[in-house]
Parts: structure tokens; sequence; C-alpha cells
């Protein structure tokens, strides 16, 4: 097992360097030019100095050993001064946005709280909600809950986010005025009623987050039960003279996670990106606004660091739920 | 030796697509679902033959007006007919769908067969398979629809080159999962001792990929193309929304619904429209596909 973890994290290490490589010569494409906003009467040798000063002077194969070198070397070594207080990095030029002329890992460690907040509490609501009503539909099929269950993932799946999100809006917020449409990410919870009112603010995105992953995780959670109740250890358990909430609680349900943990290992990356949108819809200032900001700003470096954050989360969780199939099911190891 | 008991079949034979629509027809959902998608898809392409407001007519004393006879979904902010927009941007968000999807569905099951049937080739277009599937996808499409939008409106004219782009990359980051379904389908009909039988008397791969292969992977494809509409309609709805797809005079539903969001509070059934569309289309693609699969499966069928 552990020969199979070392072999899939060295064969993760070229898949990251194609991905960050699509990336930088999609961008490379880029028609824009990060210097049209500066006014006409700056003469060209100046401008000539400034794009240099942005590091556009070199060719092609070198600003993408640069911005290797910044990423993976650099960024960690920043980490660690600020986490020990020592200085590897004094002096090392960082990745830089066009934008704010700020590093722009700094910008996304700014960001990044309020999206995990959002996400994170959206995800958890839904496995809650998502295991219960799975299991119970697999062990009543066809009856009405079962159907009941069916019709609303279907309905999960079909209403994209940034429609249900809006209704809820209009629901909620216009009609009904009980929770604030716009996310307040400067809001600091210091007391009950702060405490009460960031809920408040975080319950309409968690909710049409967690729609769309409850759907899934729930269609899925009855799938996996299903194939499990039929199997000749529930029969053999049954016989026995176990307690049903012993069959199906401990039995199956134990049996039948293995699947389900994988698959939400495997949706943790999917959700980041679904959170572009739900988080333009409710304005929450976390890292999918700023990709928006930062592709609408035409502000390269952000973008190129920021997608290729994505991919790591991506490939990151495949492998963790690769290596998690293998530790809770025997039957596959991969020696 | 006796002789067969019924040497001439009394009941002429069953075709197979009869079976199909059979068991198709007792899924309930899907029947209502594949009637609601040819409704919809019907009243969007023909619908502007019988409505015969343009849907780029500006009437600035009719704005901002309620549902009436004259106007069935009301008027937006500069007094266009909401109704022939609907329409209008449906077409455009059902096309999208449908060419994406087709696009989608040709590059998956080309690279599928290709994997499945020459063994040379499969290592190494799994490989490109499971690098596609690790890029992060909606990111990506933001980064293409705001690289190559420029470039592409110059070369065909702002509406078909942003059609263009909205298919292409809809339909170049969505056929991982069509790919990887045909080639383990084509794995498993490769060694069947029908493909055998025709390799023996000399069958072409070409040949033998067109008439042997290929008609027997038709279920898992038409299966994923189903699913690839109802996912090339929301995508494209999702980049308009942000901002990133047709440009604003030209109405697709994403783009409806992104205008009316403006008008949340004066206006909330602006949002209402364009949005359920977009979630009933989905939806009735959605139970079209289960029941498809359900009628395309033998071991179900019959049951």
């Amino acid at each position: 097992m552990l020969t199979f973890t070392i072999r899939r994290l060295i064969l993760s290490v070229p898949t990251l360097l194609f991905i960050s490589l699509v990336i930088f010569l999609l961008l490379e494409l880029a028609p824009g030019d990060p210097m049209a906003q500066v006014p006409l009467t700056v003469p060209p040798e100046v401008k000539e100095k400034m794009r240099e000063a942005l590091g556009l002077g070199q060719p092609a194969p070198i600003r993408f050993w640069k911005w290797l070198v910044q990423f993976f070397w650099i960024e960690p070594q920043v980490m660690i001064d600020h986490y020990f207080g020592t200085s590897f990095s004094a002096g090392d030029l960082r990745v830089i946005s066009w934008q704010t002329r700020s590093p722009v890992m700094d910008i996304v460690i700014q960001r990044m709280p309020q999206t995990l907040w959002v996400v994170g509490t959206a995800y958890v609501v839904a496995i809650l909600i998502a295991l219960p009503i799975g299991i119970y539909s697999a062990y009543r099929q066809y009856s009405w809950f079962d159907q009941l269950g069916t019709f609303v993932s279907m309905v999960g799946f079909s209403v994209p986010p940034f429609f249900s999100g809006v209704l809820v809006i209009v629901i909620f917020s216009v009609q009904l005025g009980w929770f604030p449409s716009i996310y307040d990410t400067t809001h600091v919870v210091d007391s009950w009623d702060s405490f009460v009112y960031q809920l408040r603010q975080m319950i309409m995105p968690v909710m049409v987050l967690a729609l769309q992953i409850t759907a899934q995780l729930s269609r899925f959670m009855r799938a996996s039960m299903l194939d499990n109740l039929n199997q000749d250890y529930v029969r053999t358990a049954r016989a026995k003279g176990l307690s049903e909430y012993v069959v199906v609680m401990v039995h199956v349900l134990r049996n039948s996670m293995i699947p389900v943990v994988t698959v939400i290992a495997l949706g943790i990356p999917a959700i980041f990106g679904g959170a572009i949108i739900t988080e333009q819809v409710f304005k929450v200032n976390g890292i999918g606004q700023l990709l928006i900001g930062a592709i609408q700003a035409n502000d390269l470096p952000m973008v190129q660091t920021l997608t290729f954050i994505f991919a790591i989360l991506i490939v990151l969780f495949n492998l963790i739920a690769d290596v998690l199939y293998g530790i809770l099911d025997p039957r596959i190891r991969y020696d | 030796m006796t002789e067969l008991s019924n040497p001439i079949p009394s009941k002429p034979p069953r075709s197979q697509w009869l079976d199909v629509w059979d068991q198709f027809k007792s899924h309930r959902g899907a029947l209502m679902g594949g009637i609601l998608f040819f409704l919809i898809v019907a009243s969007v392409y023909l619908g502007p033959f019988f409505w015969d407001i343009e849907a780029t007519h500006i009437d600035i004393r009719a704005r901002n007006q309620g549902p009436s006879w004259a106007h069935p979904f009301g008027t937006d902010q500069l007094g266009r007919d909401m109704m022939a927009r609907m329409m209008a941007g449906g077409s455009t968000s059902v096309s999208v769908g449908l060419t994406a999807m087709a696009l989608a569905l040709f590059l998956g099951s080309f690279i599928g067969v290709v994997a499945g049937f020459f063994k040379r080739l499969d290592g190494p277009l799994m490989r490109l398979t499971d690098l596609f599937l690790a890029l992060p996808l909606l990111p990506l499409l933001l980064v293409m629809m705001l690289l190559f939008r420029e470039p592409l409106n110059a070369a065909f004219g702002p509406e078909q080159g942003i059609f263009i782009l909205i298919v292409c990359a809809i339909g170049v980051t969505s056929w991982m999962p069509t790919a990887r379904i045909v080639r383990g389908d084509v794995l498993a009909i490769k060694e069947r001792e029908f493909v055998m039988a025709a390799r023996s008397i000399g069958t072409a791969d070409s040949k033998l990929i067109t008439r042997h292969i290929l008609p027997n992977v038709l279920s898992p494809i038409m299966v994923s193309a189903t699913l690839g509409i109802a996912t090339a309609i929301i995508t494209e709805s999702s980049l308009s929304f942000l901002g990133l797809g047709f440009p604003p005079d030209f109405p697709t539903w994403g783009r409806l619904l992104f205008d009316a969001t403006d008008y949340l509070q004066q206006h909330p059934e602006r949002v209402f429209w364009p949005g359920m569309a977009i979630s009933l289309t989905v939806l009735s693609v959605n139970y079209l596909g289960d029941g498809l699969r359900d009628a395309l499966d033998p071991r179900i069928r019959g049951r």
C-alpha cells in the first residue's frame, strides 16, 4: 500500500507539470496587453521598462521556468519564514499580481477562509443530510419516500446554482426579509448576536451548495446500499438473529460506505469549482470571486496561480480517494 | 430425426428497436421527459414563426410591464417582449447544447473506440483522458472565453464567433466520460465470437469498427448524449451568467437570467422564466437519459 501511495505521488508530479504547462501556454496566447491602461503620453521606452518590471521581457520558456521556481521553491520558503520567523526568502522575487502589485499568494491566503467556511459548512451539511436519506431510500426501495427522494435529487441535479441561488434570494431575502442577500465578509464574530448574524448570512449560500451535493451523494449512497442489501452476508446476519438496526446500520452500512467515502473525497475539488458561481451570486469574496475578478482585469499571474491551485486540489483529492479505497477495501490492494 | 415442429414462423420477428420503445414507454418519467423536451425544442424553434414580435424590438413606452395578453411574460427595462426573447434565447441555448454535445460525443466515441480497439494506442490515449480529467474545467473555460473571444469575433463576426468558441470550449472539455465508457465496452466486445468470425473472413479494421463494434456500443453513446446536452446547456448558461458568454444584445437563457438579477427587487418574475426554462430542459433531458439507459439495457428489458 505504501509503495502504491509513493508511486502515485511520484506520478502526480509530471501530471501537475503538464497541467501547469497547459495553463501557461493558454495564457501565453492571451491578446490582452497589461500596458493597455497606461496613458498614451507615456513614452515607448518607459513602457518597455514597465513591461520588463512586470517580468514580460524574457522569452516564454524562461518565464515558465521562473514561474515554476517562484511557485514551488520561493512560496514555500515564504510560508516557512512566516511561521518560524526565519528569512530564507529575503530578497527573492515572488509571483506578483498585475492588478494590485502585491504577491498573489498573500491575496489568496486572505480570501481562502471565506471560501473554506462556506464550502466546508455546505459539504458537512450535505453529507449529514444525504447519508440518512440514501440509507432510508435504499431500505424502503420504491416506497413513497424513495420516489420523493429520487425526484428531489433529480431536481437538485437539474437546477443550476445560479438559478437556485437567485430564487432563494427572491424568496427569503426580498419577499420574507429573513436573511441578508449579500454575504458580509468583514463581519467579526465576537458575541452571541454577531454569531447569530453570521449564521443567518451563511444559511442561503450553504443551502444552495448543499442542495447540489446532497442530490448526488444521496443517490450514490442509495445505489451502494442496494448493492449490499441483497448479499449473502446480510441474510446470514439476519439468520443468526441480529436486530434489524444492527444488520442495516452496522453490517450493511459499513460496507456501503466504502465507495461513498471515495466519492466524498473526489467531490471536494469539484465543489470548489462550483463555488465560483455561488460566490458570485451571494457576493462572497472568496477565491472564486478573486478568479472572476482577475479574469476580467486581465491579471494573468493571478489567473495562472489560481487555476493551478484548483488543479493541485483535483490531483491531490484523486490521490486521496484512490488510497482511501485501497485502505478501506482489503479486496482492492494495489500491490 | 423428427421434423421441426414449426418450420415457418407464424409472427414476423420483432425489431430490437420495437422492444426498446416498449421498455421506454413503461418508464413514465422518461416518457414525460421526452415529451417535455420535444415541446421545449419545438416551441423554441417554431415559436418565432407564430409570435411575430421581434426579440430585439425596443418599445420604450411599454417597458417594465407585467404579464398581459399582448406580452404573456411581460416586457423588460427597454420594452422588449420577454416571450420573444425567451424563444430567441432558448434557440441559442438549445443549439449550443446540441452542437456541443455532438462535438463531445464525436471526440469521446472516436478516442474511446480507437483506445479500445488498438492496443498500442490504449495507454497514451487513456493517460491523455486522465490528464484532461485532472484539469480544472470551469476556470479553464473562463480563461478560454477571455482569450479567444476577440480573435474569433474578428474572424466570424460577434455572434458566429462566440457561438463557435463556446461550442468548441464545451466540446473539448467534456468528452472524457464518453471516451472512458466507450473504451470499456469496446474492450469487452472486441473479444466476442462475432468479432472473431468477422476477422476470420478477412474484414478490414475500418469495416470491423463501423459494422460490428460501433452498432454495439451505440447504447452507452446515446445515454451519454442525453446527459451531455444537459451539462452543455448548464455550462453555457453559467458562462453567460458570469458575464463571459454571449454579448448582451444577443439573448440566451443564462444571459437573460443575468440581466434580470439587476431588477431582482422590482421584477422577480423576470428571473423566474429563464431559470425555469433552463431547469425544466435539463430536468427533462435527465429523465430522458434515465429512461434510455433502462430501455437500452437488455438485462432490464423484458422484465
